[in-house]
């Protein structure tokens, strides 16, 4: 994983955010800002007040198609589900028209590979194909992996060398139908296609800042011009990295590489939603066993929300102690919640410590710290969802 | 005021050094959202981690620049973090300590040598 050596990508985005002045810094392989002028703390804000465009184009956008559509929208649906499903959690063959699901990649274990959104098109003839998004630094494995299982019923696009643009916040409504008239009727996880007008773009209602807000899947020669267009709204500024995992951070959603990895399920990561009735009565999940048995209630850990009473943040790595100083679990992402005033964390815990208000410590730089279990997301979901 | 390659500045007062950050070093880490102080009577060894100064993202340790003892820390800091961005050569000082040997601090970069260092960078 070290990449050190390899020179690092960049995003159709990446010089006009050094002309913005961010500053830009390496991860998941490529330059990206992690702050513009503005600086985390008022970026932040901005976002949760207003809009904030964030470059997300590191992701892994891809497209998968069956190699024969019938013709029938019902019946490709079905196949390219069924293309997928073997190597992630989700009910996929259960998606309408527009509908985005949140769901897991899976290892033979039942560990998480990463988490991913796979979304069926509202298009009609587009009906054999499903828009697939997972991690940017899994991504290579994560592409490898579902082209492998898809061929030789469907082939596989990436499409990572478009634009993937983030616009999230309560004006991210406006500004966004703005420019994509009738975006604002999208639904919270749906999404359809704007071929019409200056910039053709796949525009999801989504996002990771729990805020309302939309994705929107750009092709690289339109994506300064949108850029800039989103940015010569007043309404909105440029937002970086660092903000986005303080967003995601108060909106209580896990970060892959940090909250989650090969070893952790996702019943332990407190996404048992992610894993379905119908799925589990089918019976042919990877790790099908410890999936089902967690289910039950056999889990050693599982991931909590921690809010930090006093001191310091805590920040991934450090050790979460019970209150007779045994340690127990382990912070998996932490750091200072703008909005709250006060840190925060995310850590796993063996479940007889998981109850909301359960007090535990922190031990940052070797001093004990009192902490809380605190329900997430730590800042309430914003999300717009319509009838 | 001297200044160290770890963007530390040092004011001396007779005997006693007050000690902070420089303007440069608090743009660079951005909001500050905590700092751990050193007990006050602390003995320092220069290089020493003398404090931690959090902003939103990461963590970063302040070394001492000097030897000495701590005599009084900016305890206004634990609830005013953000003073080390606002006035981090001057309100957002750190600590006062007792300089042991004032002539090493003397023999630190002064503004103009901090200066072209910075450029060098």
């Amino acid at each position: 994983m070290s990449s050190s050596e390899a020179p690092l990508k960049t995003t159709p985005l990446t010089e006009t955010h050094r002309a913005l002045g961010a500053r830009m810094v390496p991860f998941a392989g490529y330059e990206m800002p992690v702050q513009f002028k503005d600086g985390v703390l008022t970026e932040h804000k901005w976002t949760r007040a207003h809009a904030g465009v964030f470059d997300v184009s590191h992701m892994g956008p891809s497209f998968i198609r069956l190699a024969k559509s019938t013709g029938d929208a019902g019946a490709d649906h079905k196949a390219i589900a069924a293309a997928i499903e073997p190597v992630i959690s989700g009910d996929i063959a259960g998606l309408k028209p527009g509908q985005i699901r949140y769901t897991i990649l899976l290892n033979e274990q039942g560990g998480m590979l990463d988490d991913l959104m796979v979304a069926r098109f509202a298009e009609p003839h587009l009906a054999d194909g499903l828009y697939i998004v997972v991690n940017g630094a899994t991504k290579d494995d994560d592409f490898a992996l579902i082209e492998k299982t898809v061929l030789p019923e469907a082939g596989f696009l990436r499409v990572d060398n478009r634009a993937l643009i983030a616009v999230q916040g309560p004006e991210a409504v406006d500004v966004v139908s703005a420019i994509f008239p009738g975006a604002e009727d999208l639904s919270f996880m749906t999404l359809r296609w704007f071929e019409q007008g200056e910039f053709p773009a796949l525009v999801a209602r989504s996002g990771y800042t729990g805020e309302d807000g939309y994705e929107i899947l750009i092709r690289a020669e339109h994506a300064v011009g949108f850029y800039q267009r989103l940015l010569a709204d007043e309404r909105v500024r440029p937002i970086g990295l660092g903000a986005r995992d303080s967003l995601r951070l108060e909106a209580g959603l896990p970060l892959y590489g940090h909250d989650a990895d090969p070893t952790v399920s996702p019943i332990e990561a407190g996404l048992k939603f992610a894993v379905p009735k119908s799925r589990r009565e089918r019976g042919d999940l990877r790790g099908q066993g410890r999936l089902i048995a967690e289910f039950g209630g056999q889990l050693s850990r599982v991931r909590v929300g921690l809010k930090v009473l006093e001191g310091a943040p805590a920040r991934e790595g450090a050790e979460i102690a019970d209150g007779a100083g045994k340690v127990i679990g382990v912070v998996t992402s932490g750091g200072f919640a703008p909005s709250l005033g006060q840190a925060i964390a995310m850590g796993f815990v063996p479940p007889e410590h998981a109850a909301v208000g359960t007090r535990l410590n922190v031990i940052v730089r070797g001093k004990a710290q009192a902490a809380e279990v605190a329900a997430m997301p730590f800042v309430p979901h914003r999300y717009v969802r319509k009838p | 005021m001297r200044f160290t390659k770890d963007h530390e500045w040092i004011e001396l007062d007779g005997d006693v050094a007050t000690v902070g950050i420089t303007a440069y070093a608090a743009e660079q880490l951005g909001d500050v959202v905590f700092v751990e102080l050193p007990t006050v009577g602390r003995t320092l060894k220069t290089g020493d981690g003398m404090a931690v100064v959090e902003s939103v993202k990461a963590a970063s340790d302040v070394y001492a620049p000097l030897d000495g003892e701590v005599a009084a820390v900016n305890d206004a800091l634990s609830s005013n973090p953000e003073t080390v961005n606002q006035s981090p050569e001057q309100d957002g000082w750190f600590a006062k300590v007792k300089v042991a040997d004032k002539a090493a601090v003397e023999a630190l970069m002064d503004r103009d040598a901090y200066e072209k260092f910075l450029g060098t960078l």
